[in-house]
């Protein structure tokens, strides 16, 4: 239990410990433009406090923790360590990962021997300093386990052991919880954040990222919130309640209510003519594209007949519907958002209610709601759009795909590319737009070529 | 099987206090068996650098008892060439992986060697190394180590390349944030994710390896009989003699050696790297625990050695060499420079000279007939392997099916299989041959079976793979839907298991244009059998000592090799791939 030493002089709390300054990052890619991933990012971690950043899938949040980490160099901008610039890992910096990262190959106590040994550091120091992270972090008896043997749990305080082991100054840490059951993460959120309070951490400072607004409510001293595509900083809460905190407290509802609806409210969409007037006043050319989450049919039918359901009645907060629905708030935005773009629901305040054409939408048969996709598709979906009038101008009736991954590629990664295609695939094949060939790679409408 | 001591794996102390006299018996009788193999190694090895005795006069005897120290040679130059293949692969795969440039020349050589039939070497390889080192047994001995070497080292160096290339990004970015350095990183991370891999590739490797060192340590290159003492010359000699028993007595050291080997070695080491599997999960049914590694895990002594060993490389591992690697690297700009175009021009200009070189040499050496001639007899061995391939599919495919649909069946049927594959078979030659000249049964006919005899098995053990890892849900599906017969295979099972049966025919069929040099021409005492083919031409020119000719028998085979890969199986697996495989 004597783990508390901290390595180095200890900084009075309120010190800046790691700054990150105006920090742009873009995603290089061969072919065309660079996608940007974090625009000018700003953000300073103090010693004495648990600072959570939030944001979605886009936001570019783990990117952030890489940068400043030094696993990754920002396209521009600088991290100040301690004061002076990062360049690489720093040795009191540890991370934390989703996976765990553990070594297969490796028993617990050598994988938390890791940094240690990487640093040659003596045997018998080394055993003491291992032992009391694995006894600290409640891996006492597990030091000859194989990874495999764990459960995500166990595996997790291993990759916190091997962390702590290294006597970090800043912890950071990458959804830590995110790949554990709900009972699990809750078990090891309330060890961690005991061993925090009891000041038993060998760290001055963390940074948590998460996507889990209750997780970061419930955890962290300051609230960082991103925006996405790109990353940008939107808002930043202090959170002010003494630890340990309860999930029912009135307050603290009333703060994850708070960020719900921050969180809501987006910038707002990029249309296709707001487009032209910014490359026409010269700044940087908004993404043509907007990459979406792959969000089945089923999924979007399923949200909006739970929202019109009695008890909701076509309006819901989002907290009340996550739990409701059993999702989470990664899972949720994309459906919300989804709605949004067909024009079936609208965000708003930290609530989704379903406009007319969705109420209409969940009233009607399979194909009424099969034609109003259809419409929703063709209006509000612009690559749909071009699909349908390339397949209308050739006589064959068929169309390479390609070429419109290309376009996407233009303003997104490869990867989202592909699963903005593929979902927009799923949606037209309901609506009977037009279908795929995934052998030929290419869109064709159905009737033309049964004929 | 032994449950009770099954269930201490993870308690050696328990298990030791318990069965203590016992283990130190064994301990003292495994010292026995260590010592013994020193000093039969360190024999083999003087003779093998003594002088060399006049060629006429190499005494290979076909007495029995001198059978186990042929044996034992053998097997040295199986793993003298094992050792060679492992620190080329270290060296070769590392710097393929590390550096783009190295990379865009290694890979397709790596292609181009895989495809080159072995034997073919084997005249260059000779003459190389005899005129190395004139004189000397060792010349000889380098020229069958190399000859093995050139049959292990390639599918060892690619399976090492991809996994280098595919190391887990979160692990490599662990590594990196807790500071270790470049030796620290390859030792620790790199290594352990290639182990799986090497492991299964060098046990392919091996089973490639007995049929070459028995080819290759008796052979007539020329004027030159290269013969050196182990089965495969004891074998050579025995067909001079026409003694068929000493055959039979070959037949029966080699199954010996192998199973020693299959027990000792490679399933220990099989089940030990499955350790170093990366994913998620159990990963599937954990195999029980080979008697051998059992038998290093529980022994007091030798788990102890195994502690020391193992500690002393993990000193090693995070010794503080290389590089930290901290500073990241910046993203490649994507414009080539100056050095991108000196460095394709240099490659470019090596090609053309080597080009040239080679047609130089071409229209000086062959004439248009000749060239003609040699692919006609490329086309006649053609057809007998895809003949050959299609006899063992018919053959295996059903059986294997039938085998993998029981999962004891199954099991038993691999392990078995398995142990064929490593089996040399061209030692069972004789035997066929004997058949053919005793009936006088036409060869053209008679001595194709024997190119299919060693490859055939990759068939099976991937059917049996296939079948047994074919989702019993779909099964049960069919059954309840009453789908069966012909129906069934057609759309059901032949599709699920095509992915691993293309594995299986491809190297099946790498294996049997191989085989086609060793099989398509066989001697019994004086009669010398012969079928038209490629094959024969190459063993031919061989035994004539004819270079041009070898050479122009090994590029032609080469070239089929390739066209058959690129025309036929890359599309044909490609399309297994992207269809096929389950989930």
């Amino acid at each position: 239990m004597a783990f508390s030493s901290h390595s180095g002089p200890v900084s009075p709390p309120g010190t800046v410990l790691a700054e990150a300054r105006h920090i742009r990052q873009f995603y290089h890619k061969d072919s065309a433009a660079d996608v940007q991933v974090l625009d000018d990012v700003n953000l300073s971690l103090h010693v004495g406090e648990i600072v959570g950043l939030l944001g979605r899938s886009g936001s570019g949040k783990s990117t952030l923790l890489r940068i400043m980490a030094g696993l990754l160099p920002p396209t521009s901008g600088e991290v100040l360590w301690k004061g002076k610039p990062l360049h690489g890992p720093a040795q009191d910096i540890a991370v934390v990962f989703q996976s765990f990262a553990l070594f297969p190959w490796m028993t617990v106590e050598e994988n938390v021997a890791l940094g240690l040994d990487a640093r040659g550091v003596p045997a018998a120091e080394r055993d003491v300093l291992v032992e009391d992270a694995i006894n600290l972090i409640g891996l006492g008896g597990y030091e000859n386990a194989w990874p495999k043997e764990l459960s995500g749990g166990m595996q997790q305080r291993v990759g916190l052991a091997r962390a702590l082991v290294v006597k970090p100054a800043l912890l950071l840490m990458d959804e830590p919880f995110s790949a554990l059951d709900v009972l699990t993460a809750e078990n090891l959120r309330t060890d961690l954040i005991e061993l925090w309070s009891e000041q038993k951490l060998p760290v001055q400072s963390m940074l948590i990222v998460t996507h889990n607004i209750e997780e970061a409510v419930l955890m962290c001293d300051r609230i960082v919130i991103a925006s996405s595509n790109p990353g940008r900083i939107a808002h930043v809460l202090s959170v002010p309640f003494a630890h340990p905190r309860n999930r029912e407290d009135q307050a603290f509802r009333q703060l994850v209510d708070h960020i719900y609806a921050l969180m809501t409210q987006r910038a707002p969409i990029v249309s296709e003519a707001t487009l032209v007037n910014s490359g026409a006043n010269g700044a940087p050319v908004a993404p043509a594209f907007r990459a979406l989450v792959p969000v089945s049919i089923t999924m979007l039918i399923g949200m909006m007949e739970a929202l019109a359901a009695p008890p909701l009645n076509g309006r819901a907060d989002l907290p009340v519907l996550a739990e409701k629905l059993q999702l989470e708030l990664d899972d949720l935005f994309p459906l919300g958002e989804s709605l949004e773009l067909l024009g079936l629901a609208e965000l708003e305040d930290g609530d989704i209610l379903l406009t007319d054409d969705g109420v209409h939408f969940v009233l009607s048969d399979l194909d009424e709601r099969k034609a109003m996709m259809r419409h929703a598709l063709l209006h509000h979906v612009s690559l749909v759009k071009m699909i349908c009038a390339a397949l209308d101008e050739r006589s064959s009736h068929t169309v390479r795909a390609e070429r419109f991954r290309e376009e996407l590629e233009a303003s997104m990664s490869p990867d989202y590319a592909q699963q903005t295609l593929q979902t927009i695939i799923g949606w037209a094949r309901f609506a009977e737009l037009f279908d795929y060939d995934e052998e030929g790679d290419r869109f064709f409408l159905e009737d033309t070529t049964s004929e | 099987m032994n449950y009770s001591q099954l269930g201490f794996s993870s308690q050696p102390n328990l298990l030791s206090s318990i069965t203590q006299r016992y283990l130190n018996r064994v301990d003292v009788l495994l010292l026995v068996c260590v010592a013994a193999l020193a000093i039969g190694v360190g024999t083999a090895v003087r003779h093998m650098l003594g002088p060399l005795v006049p060629v006429a006069a190499t005494p290979v005897h076909l007495e029995f008892r001198y059978l186990p120290g042929y044996a034992l040679r053998t097997t040295l130059r199986m793993f003298a060439a094992l050792a060679l293949s492992l620190v080329f692969t270290f060296g070769y795969a590392t710097l393929a992986a590390r550096s783009r440039r190295a990379r865009q020349l290694l890979l397709p050589l790596l292609d181009v060697l895989q495809s080159v039939p072995i034997l073919g070497f084997l005249t260059f390889t000779v003459t190389f190394f005899l005129g190395l080192f004139p004189g000397r047994v060792l010349g000889g001995e380098l020229a069958a180590i190399f000859t093995i070497f050139t049959s292990q080292a390639w599918n060892m160096t690619l399976g090492m390349y991809q996994s280098l290339r595919s190391v887990p990004a979160d692990l490599e970015e662990t590594a990196r944030c807790f500071g270790l350095t470049s030796w620290q990183k390859f030792w620790r991370l790199e290594v352990p994710c290639a182990v799986p891999s090497l492991v299964w590739n060098a046990m392919i490797s091996m089973a490639g390896g007995w049929f070459m060192v028995v080819y290759s340590e008796s052979i007539t290159v020329g004027n030159t009989d290269v013969v050196l003492p182990g089965v495969g010359s004891y074998v050579g000699v025995a067909i001079e003699q026409q003694n068929i028993a000493a055959v039979g007595a070959a037949i029966v050291a080699m199954m010996v050696v192998i199973l020693i080997y299959d027990q000792v070695l490679f399933r220990p080491l099989a089940a030990w790297a499955a350790r170093f599997r990366l994913g998620t999960g159990a990963g599937g049914v954990q195999a029980s625990e080979p008697w051998f590694l059992r038998l290093v895990r529980r022994t007091r002594l030798l788990s102890a050695l195994g502690g020391v060993l193992l500690l002393g490389l993990r000193k090693i591992s995070y010794l503080p060499l290389g590089s930290r690697n901290g500073s990241v690297v910046a993203p490649a700009p994507a414009s080539a420079g100056r050095g991108e175009w000196l460095w394709r021009i240099g490659i470019g200009a090596i090609f053309m000279v080597a080009f040239y070189q080679v047609w130089v040499y071409g229209r000086d050496t062959y004439t248009l007939g000749q060239i003609e001639h040699v692919f006609t007899l490329g086309g006649f061995t053609l057809l007998r392997v895809i003949s050959m391939l299609v006899l063992a599919s018919l053959i295996w495919v059903p059986l294997g099916v039938w085998f993998g649909l029981n999962p004891a069946r199954a099991r038993a049927a691999q392990l078995a299989a398995q142990y064929c594959a490593a089996f040399p078979a061209n030692l069972f030659f004789p035997v066929f041959v004997v058949g053919i000249v005793h009936f006088h049964l036409t060869p053209d006919i008679w001595l194709t079976p024997l190119m299919i005899l060693g490859a055939q098995w990759y068939i099976l053990f991937n059917v049996i793979a296939g079948t047994s890892s074919f989702p019993v849900e779909l099964l049960e599906v069919c059954r309840d839907l009453n789908v069966k017969g012909w129906f069934w295979w057609r759309r059901v099972l032949l599709p699920g298991i095509m992915p691993y049966y293309l594995v299986g025919a491809i190297a099946a069929s790498g294996g049997a244009w191989n085989a086609a040099i060793a099989s398509e021409m066989a001697e019994w005492g004086s009669t010398t059998l012969t079928a038209h083919g490629l094959g024969a031409y190459i063993a031919q020119a061989t035994q004539k000592g004819d270079m041009s000719e070898v050479g122009l028998g090994t590029a032609t085979m080469c070239v089929l090799v390739m066209l058959l890969n690129t025309l036929f199986w890359r599309p044909f697996s490609d399309y297994a791939a992207r269809r096929l495989k389950l989930n």
